[in-house]
Formats: C-alpha cells, sequence, structure tokens
C-alpha cells in the first residue's frame, strides 16, 4: 500500500464491495486490504453488519465494503437483500459499487463460483481472488488461473490471504479495474455482462428481459431509480422471496400474474431453483474445464482423521463436552480477578471523586450514578472478552461447524437449530455475550427464538443473589443419603429451573409467534485451520468497542435515571435531623473508636431514612399490595424493583434499605443476620411481627430473580441485535410475567407445605 | 427410490434430482446438488442426524428430512477422479 495522497493531485474515490462464500477467507482478505482502519455498524432496518474499511492503491482512495458471506444472492429476508441491494447500488446510505472483490475458495472452485455466475449479472465490474491456493495444491487441485481470467474476460489472481502472498498482485489489479472504471471507460470489466448474454439460458432470459421492459417504466415511476434485470430475475426464481415481495409492494398485486406467467413459461414442471442451479452449473463446469485439473492424493485428510474423533458417537461428544466445561469454566474463573481489578479500579475513583468533592448531589450522582453505572457495564468486559476468544478460536478453526453438528438434533427437539447450543451457553455466564454470539445462527426466528431465550439462562450475576438467600435461609442438611447437600440441591434446581423454562419458552415461541419452516441445516463442514490469530483479536477488539458504546450509553442512562429516583427529594429535615444526633455524639462521647463506630451507625441509618423517603422509597410502599401474593414486604419489593437494571445490585440494596449502607456483598455476615431478624411491623393486619423472611419466601425471591430480566444491558443487547425495540420490551416482559407468575407458584406451594 | 437419507456410512451415490419446494430446497440446490453430481455419504452425527456429505469437493452437513428430498443412485463402486 502507498500513500500517495498529497494536496496538489484531486484524489480518485472509489467503493470496492467485497463478496464471497462463508469459509472462503473472506475476513482474512479484507485484513490484509485495509488493515485496522475498519468501522463496524448496522445497515438501517436490518440486522446485517455493515463493514467498511479503507486503503489507498495506486493513489486511489478506496472504500472497502465487507457484505456477509453468502451462497447465493437469493433473498428470501429483507436481511438478505441487503447484499443484492448494496451490489446494485441501491442500498439507503451506501456508495453504488465501482467494482465488486470476489473472495473464492480455490479448493473447493464449483460452488464458490455459484455465487460469482450470479454476480457476473450485476453488470458491476467483477475482480476474482482465487483464495487458498495452497490448499488446493495440497489435494491435488492446480488451477489455471490466467486460462480462467482470459475464459471469463476478468482478473483471476491467485492469492494466499492467511500468508499475505499475491496481495500486491490483487491490489495492482484493483487499481487498474477501478482506473478505468472511474475514468468512464470500464473497457472489459466483465466480458459476461458486457455483451448482454449473462450466465442464464436464452429462454429464461428472453423472458426475463421482456418482463423487465414491461415493468420498469412503473417501477420508475413510484421508485425514482430504474428497476435492475437482475431484481426481475429474483423475483422470479424466488417464490415468496423478497424480491418479488418488493415489486408486488411497488408496482401492486397485478405484477405477481405476470411473473407466475413467466414462471410457467420458462419452467414448466421443473422446480425453478432446480433449474436455476441446473443451468449455472452447467456454466461452471462449462468454463472450468480445461483450466482445473486434478491429480488424485491418496492421503486421508487431516480434517478426516480429526473428524473421525471429533464426531465420534462417544469421544466427539466427551471432547465436546469437555471444551464447553472449559469455555465455561473460564469465562468464570478467569474473568473473576480481572472483574474485581475493574471493580477496585471504579471504587478508588469513585473514593477521590467523593474527596475532591463535598456532600451534595452532584457527589452522589458522580459516585452513586455515573460510575457505579459504567462500573456496571464494564465489569461485564472480561467475560465477554474471554468468551469472544474462545468463540472466536473454535469459529474460526472449524470446530464450531462440528458442534453444531453433534447437538442440532437435541436442540431441534425444541425448535430451536445446533447453532442455538454456543449463545445459549454462553449465557450461563452472561446474557450479553451470549446474544451477541446468536450472529452465527442463519434462520432469522431460529436466531430470534435463540435471542429470547437466552436471558433464562442463570448468569453469573445471579449468583451473588443466590449466594445470600441459599446461605441465610436454606438449612445446611444433607440429602439423597449425604451423597448432595440441601444448599447445593437448591442451587442446582434454580439452574436447571432456568434451562427448562428456555426450552418449553423456546418450543412456544416457535409454535406461536415465531411459527414457520425451520431454518435450513445446510452447513458447510470446512476444513480445520489454525486459526488466524489477528483476525480474531480484531473481531474481539471491533466487539468490545460496540458493546462499550452502544449498551453503555442506555445503560448509563438508566443508571442515572435510578440514582436519581433513589435519591430525591433528598428532604433536608432529615439531614437536619441526622445532623443534630451526630452533634450530640460528638458532645457526650470522647474521640475514639467508639465515638467513630457510633458516627458510622448514625450515616447508614440516615442513607436507610433518606432512601425511605426516596421516591423509591415511596413507590415501594405503594407496590407492597403487588408483591404481598409473593410474600414480599416493601423493602423486598421495593429492592427487586430498584434491581431491574442490573439483579446483582438488589444485594447492596437490600443492606441500604436494612440501614447498613451501600457497601455489602452476599458474604456479609450483618446483612444474614438482619435479615434474619427483619419483622413485619406489629400493626400488619396478616403477619404481625412475625419474620419476614422464611423458606418460602426466600424461595420466591430467587424463583422470581431466576426467571426475571432484571439487566439493562440484556435488554438494550436485544434491541441492538435484533433492530427492534419490540422484541426487546417482549423479552423483558415475557420474563418479568414468569417471574411473577413462578414466585407467586413458589410462595403459595411452600406456605401450604 | 432411494434418496440420500437411505444411504450408509462410505457408500457413494450420484444425484438423480432434487425434489421439493421452498427455502431449504432452493439452498440445497445451490449448494450443489445437481442432477449428475457424485457425492459420499460420510457419517451421521451422534444423535443420528444429522449427516455429512462429501459433496464434489467440500464436507456439508444436513438434516435427514432435507436429505429425503435428493434421490440419488447408488454405485457400488466409485470412478475416481470424476467432477
Amino acid at each position: 500500500m502507498r500513500d500517495v495522497l498529497t494536496a496538489a493531485s484531486p484524489a480518485l474515490v472509489g467503493t470496492v464491495v467485497v463478496v464471497g462464500n462463508p469459509n472462503a477467507g473472506k475476513t482474512t482478505a479484507f485484513n490484509r486490504l485495509t488493515g485496522l482502519s475498519q468501522k463496524v455498524g448496522n445497515y438501517p432496518g436490518v440486522t446485517v453488519e455493515k463493514k467498511v474499511g479503507r486503503c489507498v492503491l495506486d493513489g486511489i482512495e478506496v472504500r472497502l465494503v465487507d457484505l456477509p458471506g453468502t451462497y447465493s444472492l437469493a433473498a428470501h429476508s429483507p436481511d438478505e437483500m441487503v447484499a443484492v441491494d448494496v451490489l446494485l447500488g441501491h442500498q439507503e446510505g451506501e456508495e453504488p459499487p465501482d467494482l465488486v472483490l470476489q473472495i473464492v475458495d480455490a479448493s473447493n472452485l464449483e460452488r464458490n463460483f455459484y455465487l460469482l455466475c450470479q454476480v457476473l449479472e450485476l453488470g458491476v465490474p467483477v475482480v476474482v481472488a482465487l483464495n487458498m491456493m495452497d490448499v488446493a495444491r495440497a489435494r491435488g487441485i492446480l488451477i489455471d488461473a490466467e486460462g480462467l481470467s482470459a475464459k471469463l474476460g476478468i482478473a483471476v489472481i491467485p492469492v494466499e490471504a492467511h500468508r499475505g502472498r499475491g496481495i500486491d498482485e490483487l491490489q495492482g489489479a484493483i487499481s487498474r479495474v477501478l482506473r478505468r472504471t472511474l475514468a468512464g471507460t470500464p473497457g472489459t470489466g466483465s466480458a459476461v455482462s458486457r455483451d448482454g448474454a449473462l450466465c442464464l439460458n436464452d429462454a429464461l432470459h428472453a423472458r426475463v428481459g421482456d418482463l423487465h421492459a414491461e415493468l420498469n417504466p412503473a417501477f420508475q415511476r413510484a421508485r425514482g431509480r430504474s428497476l435492475h434485470e437482475f431484481e426481475v430475475l429474483r423475483a422470479v426464481i424466488d417464490r415468496e422471496g423478497h424480491a418479488e415481495t418488493r415489486l408486488s409492494s411497488v408496482l401492486g398485486d397485478s405484477c405477481l400474474d405476470r411473473i407466475q406467467r413467466v414462471r410457467e413459461e420458462v419452467a414448466g414442471e421443473v422446480p425453478l431453483p432446480v433449474l436455476e442451479a441446473g443451468i449455472r452449473y452447467g456454466w461452471i463446469r462449462q468454463n472450468i474445464e480445461g483450466h482445473l485439473r486434478r491429480t488424485p492424493v491418496k492421503a486421508v485428510t487431516w480434517t478426516e482423521r480429526l473428524d473421525r474423533v471429533l464426531t465420534h458417537k462417544v469421544f466427539g461428544l466427551l471432547i465436546f463436552a469437555v471444551m464447553m466445561l472449559i469455555v465455561f469454566q473460564s469465562v468464570f474463573t478467569w474473568a473473576q480477578p480481572l472483574m474485581e481489578m475493574l471493580d477496585g479500579a471504579f471504587a478508588s475513583v469513585a473514593g477521590s471523586v467523593e474527596g475532591a468533592l463535598s456532600q451534595g448531589a452532584l457527589r452522589s450522582l458522580l459516585t452513586d450514578g455515573v460510575i457505579a453505572g459504567v462500573g456496571m457495564v464494564v465489569m461485564f468486559l472480561p467475560q465477554i472478552l474471554i468468551l469472544f476468544l474462545f468463540i472466536g478460536l473454535l469459529e474460526d478453526c472449524g470446530y464450531m461447524a462440528r458442534g453444531a453438528f453433534l447437538m442440532d438434533k437435541i436442540m431441534s427437539k425444541c425448535g430451536l437449530s445446533g447453532k442455538s447450543f454456543i449463545p445459549m451457553l454462553s449465557g450461563f455466564a452472561c446474557a450479553v455475550p451470549g446474544i451477541m454470539a446468536t450472529r452465527v445462527i442463519e434462520g432469522r426466528k431460529d436466531r430470534l427464538a435463540t435471542v429470547l431465550v437466552t436471558p433464562l439462562m442463570s448468569c453469573s450475576a445471579r449468583l451473588p443473589v443466590y449466594a445470600i438467600f441459599i446461605g441465610t435461609f436454606i438449612p445446611d442438611r444433607p440429602v439423597i443419603h449425604g451423597v448432595l447437600g440441601l444448599q447445593a440441591l437448591t442451587l442446582f434446581g434454580l439452574y436447571a429451573l432456568g434451562i427448562v423454562v428456555a426450552v418449553a419458552m423456546a418450543w412456544i415461541l416457535r409454535k406461536t409467534l415465531l411459527r414457520g419452516s425451520r431454518a435450513p441445516f445446510v452447513l458447510e463442514l470446512p476444513s480445520y485451520k489454525w486459526p488466524a490469530l489477528a483476525g480474531v483479536l480484531l473481531k474481539l477488539f471491533e466487539r468490545a468497542k460496540a458493546f462499550l458504546v452502544r449498551a453503555g450509553t442506555i445503560i448509563l442512562a438508566i443508571a442515572i435515571v435510578v440514582w436519581a429516583l433513589a435519591y430525591f427529594p433528598h428532604s433536608s429535615g432529615i439531614g437536619a435531623d441526622y445532623a443534630r444526633e451526630r452533634q450530640r455524639i460528638a458532645r457526650e462521647l470522647p474521640p475514639g473508636a467508639e465515638r467513630t463506630a457510633r458516627l458510622q451507625e448514625v450515616g447508614k441509618l440516615e442513607s436507610g431514612a433518606y432512601l425511605r423517603d426516596s421516591y423509591f422509597g415511596r413507590l415501594g410502599q405503594h407496590v407492597e399490595p403487588v408483591f404481598r401474593p409473593l410474600g414480599w414486604d416493601w423493602r423486598i419489593s421495593m429492592a427487586a424493583i430498584a434491581s431491574f437494571p442490573a439483579r446483582e445490585v438488589i444485594v447492596a440494596t437490600l443492606g441500604t434499605i436494612y440501614n447498613m449502607g451501600g457497601s455489602v456483598d452476599e458474604e456479609s455476615a450483618a446483612l444474614r443476620e438482619s435479615l434474619r431478624e427483619a419483622t413485619w411491623p406489629s400493626t400488619d393486619p396478616h403477619r404481625p411481627g412475625l419474620p419476614v423472611f422464611n423458606i418460602p419466601v426466600a424461595l420466591s425471591i430467587m424463583v422470581f430473580f431466576a426467571l426475571c430480566c432484571q439487566c439493562g444491558a440484556t435488554v438494550a443487547t436485544i434491541k441492538r441485535e435484533t433492530n427492534s425495540w419490540g422484541w426487546a420490551w417482549f423479552a423483558f416482559g415475557y420474563m418479568t410475567i414468569l417471574a411473577y407468575v413462578g414466585a407467586f407458584i413458589t410462595y403459595q406451594l411452600g406456605r401450604m407445605v | 427410490m432411494t434418496t440420500l437419507n437411505d444411504l450408509r456410512p462410505g457408500e457413494e451415490a450420484r444425484v438423480v434430482k432434487c425434489l421439493g419446494e421452498g427455502r431449504v430446497f432452493q439452498r440445497l440446490c445451490e449448494m450443489g446438488f445437481v442432477e449428475g453430481v457424485s457425492l459420499t455419504f460420510v457419517r451421521q452425527a451422534p444423535f443420528g442426524d444429522p449427516v455429512e456429505v462429501k459433496l464434489t469437493d467440500y464436507h456439508l452437513s444436513l438434516r435427514r428430512a432435507e436429505a429425503a428430498m435428493i434421490e440419488v443412485e447408488l454405485m457400488e463402486r466409485a470412478p475416481r477422479g470424476r467432477l
């Protein structure tokens, strides 16, 4: 890459769209070309990731747009249509391409050429990067790139992207073709599209051409752009596909009859996809012939040897289980010290802010609102990074596809796919990376179902909640002849509850709201390879950044709102009372340990009083009747409500409410004492003077927390990944209802026993 | 009629035709299940479903329900080195 941008020469600017099959090494090639200058976002209205990189090639400023890996341009959903729209230059917020760079897996030329065959029909100049030439050679596949180039009339450059071989030649070809295109003389961009013959047979081509001529004028009037022939072709072939839907919405239903007539004329009895695939694979064989030679290679490949073990009935499953255990365990244990470090760092920042500012709303906003809020988000980061490092490595080396292959049967029982397994497992650590990991799931409905049930997995933030209530109220008694303790059994039961409900919910969702044909589980099992560490790390960095920026802003906003509700009105009367109390202690006691202890005591009482008087406290007393059937008093209700932005907040909130100040963790023996000692007021009509907490109440709280979506980051992530607030609130709503019903049943049953 | 679903591990066959409709069916066609292509049934997953097939130059996993859409003719000994 040469940087020849100078102020004197007005730079040429060109847009290159990168397409290719999954597993063709597209990302590696993209990273080679652009280096670190990449930007990741979303296309408006869909969940398709938009990745743009920049580089300068021979004085041309090149914008590279990376499209998600795809096998075909047939589009059945708005998400799939994005690729077609970007390539045709119709995508909102995207420049029309001056060049398409197609990355092709040389070791699997025929199937990779299927997409090329479609891309060539779009009429945009194409450059082909024949990637993984080394893999092809090792399999005895010899390809004559120059011959192919001459036959197709486009540049075909042999490349080994992971080693950086052939990248210079590729850059040269891109800049050459781009320069010609930008100068307005496309020249031999693509012989195939230039003579208009396309790759299709004459009958199909002629009919599609006629239909295009017929529909175009009306389409142009309605949309202000002309209709591309490829869109018409897709509308004809993809029955109920997105191109058809778009045409009928622009031109009215009358065009559907016309499309149907063309279908009957060209295909007759033959299903249209069979027709298209037959024509295209015929075209591919014709063009490859003479330029691809196979020499018999006897040796069994490494991939085959590995697969004999890794997909074995016994060993395969065993290795998979161990692998998942390691991933899960490291997310827990490796992240722990990092999380503690972050926690400590935030505590010290909060401490210095506290020292620098005088007491008041600003100090409270900064320490309790902003720093605690940002901290809550950043705390998730170590878990996310570790999980994604593993997922990235497993994905890149090719094992992930085997995992899906192994688990598909089990997962399909509840209407999910094998690819849902990893995200749901990740949910045990944290739902946020789990939901982000659903991007590998191809079918929209499968993916949505997985996104919606993943938060039911008992994440690590639920653990402190379970820990304090089990430790305090569940007797440490051996059960099942001493094999297990009752406490451990309860903990296991809560995890199992999450799994059972998630499976049932997935099944229900796929039968109702997300009903529809299952997404195809037609999954390529790529050859194993060493993961490209640089690429994995780059992706890790992108995801971390996206998470911090987006979820961070929303979490921060929620944290500030909750802070404000818990802080205001902050009546001066309370402060004055406690100030007098402090003065009295200072007068009566000499300086020393006792005075300090008494003053601290007063501080805790004061923050408790403020909280009771805050809007949150007042709200708590209003909502008590709602939570009464669960066995909760207003303090538990309020703590639960305050925990909606982040469930682990309940531990600190209970501490505050029970007049202990905000800094309590689940190990605090004092909190356990005061939970045990808490009683209903003697004026209570139902349980006067009785303890607030007993086993049914503790169980009811834990079941509520197991099922409830008390996590702002999760709601924000669902919104981001589904691109819809609707689904985010749906997840929040159904989980809240489940939690309430679950806690209600638990308490009422518990009371009877 | 024999379909891909009826094959046993190690058996080689040739695609006669694809029967079906819908999106999954279209994907199968696009992935290269076209008339005359030879394939090898490699293995089935530990729980019996899905199955793994070697198609021309690559390995593909698909569910048994999907494999049943592909009519094949069994070749006892597949000639080597064919497309």
